[in-house]
């Protein structure tokens, strides 16, 4: 398949560990940002390739990790309404809430449908006129302008039956969160290649100087993840903090202008809990005034939920970098895929299920 | 008596019951009449055979001539539930069949019989049951079994998904032959019958929630022409098993447990096909873990296993069979996977529902 199989190609990516074991001299400890970068390093087995002196961290870029327990909490109040029918891309079914999670709530009858775009809710809401069609808006950049487009059509086509459960969160403001903790142990970030995407990566040169960590754009099959990693592990050996792109055939410096200007459009930049880690302040996105006919929060008036979180789990140091998901305590024994204590043990790009997935038991 | 003199029976007169011809009611599964009429429209033309024609509630059926009540009986049953029921490559009908048979001649056993149980929702259409039939039909004379008794009951609609079949069926196992999950020794090489995953993707497909059009069809087939095709020319195969649901991944990890062994595979020998494999690309799925309805893990010692490969190249279900691994001694229990990269990782069973990544 082309644009796959030559990034997976066993000599290229034999090539490049072969000069990332030439250049590196001393530890290093680099962030892949992207929970799907985590997921791959561990699929293709790369992680035990590299040399021992490359630690990698796995950061906070699953959206379903990081979507805050209040938000699943009203998810699931809202979709346990009658009348309503929640839709919701199929990995947040299985995060536990406080209580239960969407498919305790779909077995006990509420209407919980999986789509794999939010265009497709606005279809149902259009279909079916007579319920309340709700759609769980959660993600980074890279799921946000669609999400938003969901809203902008929905008002196009006059419906009054859309609403859209917001949990936007953005990488830059965690990047900061991360390096400005006491305890951070990060000198080296590969950045999220699809994140990028949208985005571009004229964001990053303000966090690279002010933290002076080189920032590498990075995508997602093996061979661009030795790659990121080569260009971290040079500019750390050499000492610089620029930012780099070793995902050229996706990202560009400035990103998807139409997609940047529909987010800035439907959203505004907002204050979000992210599970695990706590308050990071401007680190999401909320509906502007204009779309507030659009947000469920408002129309369902679920808020005041008490919450719940495990007291064992500690997805929140996981999702920091700072601690392996084998440390854990509850990792394999009372936390597995089918019966999870926090989310990083349910995502497909949670780090804890991809350590269980791929067998990393120590 | 005049004209004039009959009664004026408007309002009073029992009306005559429609037929229902189009479409199944309750009163099929009542056991009466309309049973009895739905079973002569649909089900005995399909299936007659001398069982079925004895109408008991029992099908007495012989053994085969060469048992002389050795060897074992084989039997398994199986219920299905798919939706659409029809589907790009097969249908419910043919999955119902090929399901039980393969289950049975994963022994190792020669098919004969099948019952089938159905449970028909209120409104459907009987046309498409007809099809349905018709499928069953042929999906069982290429397998070569007979369907001998069955039973038909109907739910409100609402209450079932058009309808669900569940067939059960009995299989002879020749006298001597020995094949199970338990048997795989180290050593011995693993071979798989064709390319993974179409079936799982041609019903994603089908049901249309994938937002492309996926050209997969699935591979719905009776194995048991390629089963005794493959023991015909390794008898002492040690080790034959469908991956269905939860695909090559799940079912490896099952035979490891049982024989208390490992296995090591190769991802760049696995067989899966360009659609499929683009399918998965797109929404985040591992081929590896997709079921299938047509192919059978093949686990040989190492001296018959060219030879059961050879078997298999030759039967038209298994063109593209492969060679993806061996077993080995150690990690006991647990099936490794060489990746195309030259890593290595464990290759866990599935974890509950596989849901497409959110970007």
């Amino acid at each position: 398949m082309q644009f796959v199989d030559e990034f997976r190609d066993e000599q290229l990516v034999h090539n490049v560990l072969a000069e990332i074991r030439r250049t590196v001299t001393q530890p290093w400890v680099i962030m892949e940002i992207c929970g799907g970068q985590t997921h791959a390093l561990l699929h293709y087995g790369l992680d035990q390739m590299l040399p021992s002196e490359i630690e990698l961290v796995h950061g906070p870029g699953c959206p379903v990790c990081v979507t805050s327990l209040e938000l699943i909490d009203q998810a699931l109040a809202i979709a346990s309404q009658p009348g309503v029918i929640f839709t919701s891309f199929g990995d947040m079914l299985r995060v536990p809430g406080s209580h239960g999670d969407l498919f305790s709530v779909r077995a006990a009858g509420g209407q919980v449908r999986v789509v794999y775009s939010p265009l497709d809710a606005v279809k149902i809401a259009v279909e079916n006129p007579d319920k309340e069609v709700v759609f769980f808006a959660i993600g980074f950049e890279t799921t946000g302008p669609a999400n938003a487009m969901s809203v902008l059509q929905a008002q196009a086509l006059g419906l009054k039956n859309y609403s859209v459960l917001v949990s936007q969160v953005c990488v830059p403001p965690a990047m900061h969160a991360i390096l400005g903790s006491p305890n951070n142990r990060v000198q080296g970030f590969l950045a999220a290649g699809h994140v990028s995407t949208v985005m571009g990566y004229w964001e990053y040169p303000p966090i690279a100087e002010k933290y002076r960590v080189p920032i590498v754009v990075t995508g997602f099959e093996p061979l661009d993840l030795v790659q990121g990693v080569l260009m971290a592990v040079r500019q750390l050996e050499k000492g610089t903090h620029e930012v780099q792109n070793a995902y050229p055939r996706a990202v560009t410096y400035e990103g998807n202008k139409a997609a940047q200007a529909i987010l800035k459009k439907v959203y505004e930049p907002c204050d979000r809990n992210w599970r695990g880690i706590g308050k990071i302040p401007q680190s999401g996105w909320k509906l502007r005034e204009a779309y507030r006919d659009f947000d469920a929060e408002k129309r369902f008036q679920v808020g005041g939920i008490q919450t719940k979180e495990s007291d064992i789990c500690i997805a929140g140091l996981v999702l920091q970098g700072l601690k392996k998901p084998p440390e854990c305590p509850a990792f394999g024994v009372l936390c597995t895929p089918q019966n999870p204590l926090g989310a990083t043990m349910v995502s497909s790009e949670g780090a804890c299920a991809a350590y269980y997935r791929y067998g990393r038991r120590e | 008596m005049n004209n004039e003199e009959l009664p004026i029976m408007e309002g009073l007169i029992c009306p005559v019951p429609l037929a229902h011809q189009d479409q199944i009611v309750m009163g099929h599964g009542s056991g009466g009449r309309m049973t009895q009429q739905l079973f002569e429209r649909v089900f005995r033309p399909a299936f007659d055979n001398t069982a079925l024609r004895e109408e008991n509630d029992f099908a007495a059926a012989a053994l085969p001539p060469q048992t002389s009540l050795k060897g074992k009986l084989s039997i398994s049953t199986d219920c299905h539930i798919v939706s659409p029921l029809f589907f790009p490559g097969g249908d419910i009908g043919r999955l119902a069949v090929c399901g039980t048979v393969n289950d049975m001649c994963m022994s190792g056993a020669q098919p004969l019989y099948l019952t089938a149980g159905f449970i028909l929702e209120e409104g459907l259409k009987i046309k498409t049951l007809e099809r349905v039939v018709e499928s069953i039909k042929l999906a069982a004379e290429e397998a070569g079994v007979q369907i001998i008794a069955g039973d038909t009951k109907v739910v409100e609609k609402g209450k079932a998904d058009g309808l669900f079949v569940t067939t059960t069926g009995v299989g002879w196992i020749p006298e001597g032959r020995q094949i199970g999950g338990a048997k795989a020794e180290p050593g011995d090489v693993v071979l798989v019958s064709g390319t993974l995953g179409d079936h799982g993707i041609a019903v994603l497909s089908a049901r249309g929630e994938l937002g492309f059009e996926a050209q997969v069809v699935s591979d719905t087939a009776p194995l048991n022409g390629l089963i005794q095709a493959i023991l015909a020319a390794a008898p002492h195969t040690h080790v034959l098993r469908d991956p269905t649901r939860g695909g090559l991944a799940t079912t490896l990890n099952e035979i490891v447990r049982q024989s208390r062994t490992g296995i090591l595979i190769e991802e760049r020998c696995i067989p899966v096909s360009m659609p499929v494999k683009a399918a998965c690309e797109m929404l985040g799925f591992d081929p590896l873990y997709i079921a299938n309805e047509g192919k059978v893990i093949v686990i040989s010692p190492p001296d018959e296993a060219e030879a059961a490969l050879d078997a298999m190249k030759a039967h038209p279900y298994g063109a593209m069979a492969a060679r993806i691994g061996t077993v080995v001694d150690e990690p006991k229990g647990r099936v490794l996977l060489k990746t195309l990269i030259g890593g290595s990782r464990i290759l866990d069973v599935l974890a509950g529902e596989i849901l497409p990544r959110i970007c």
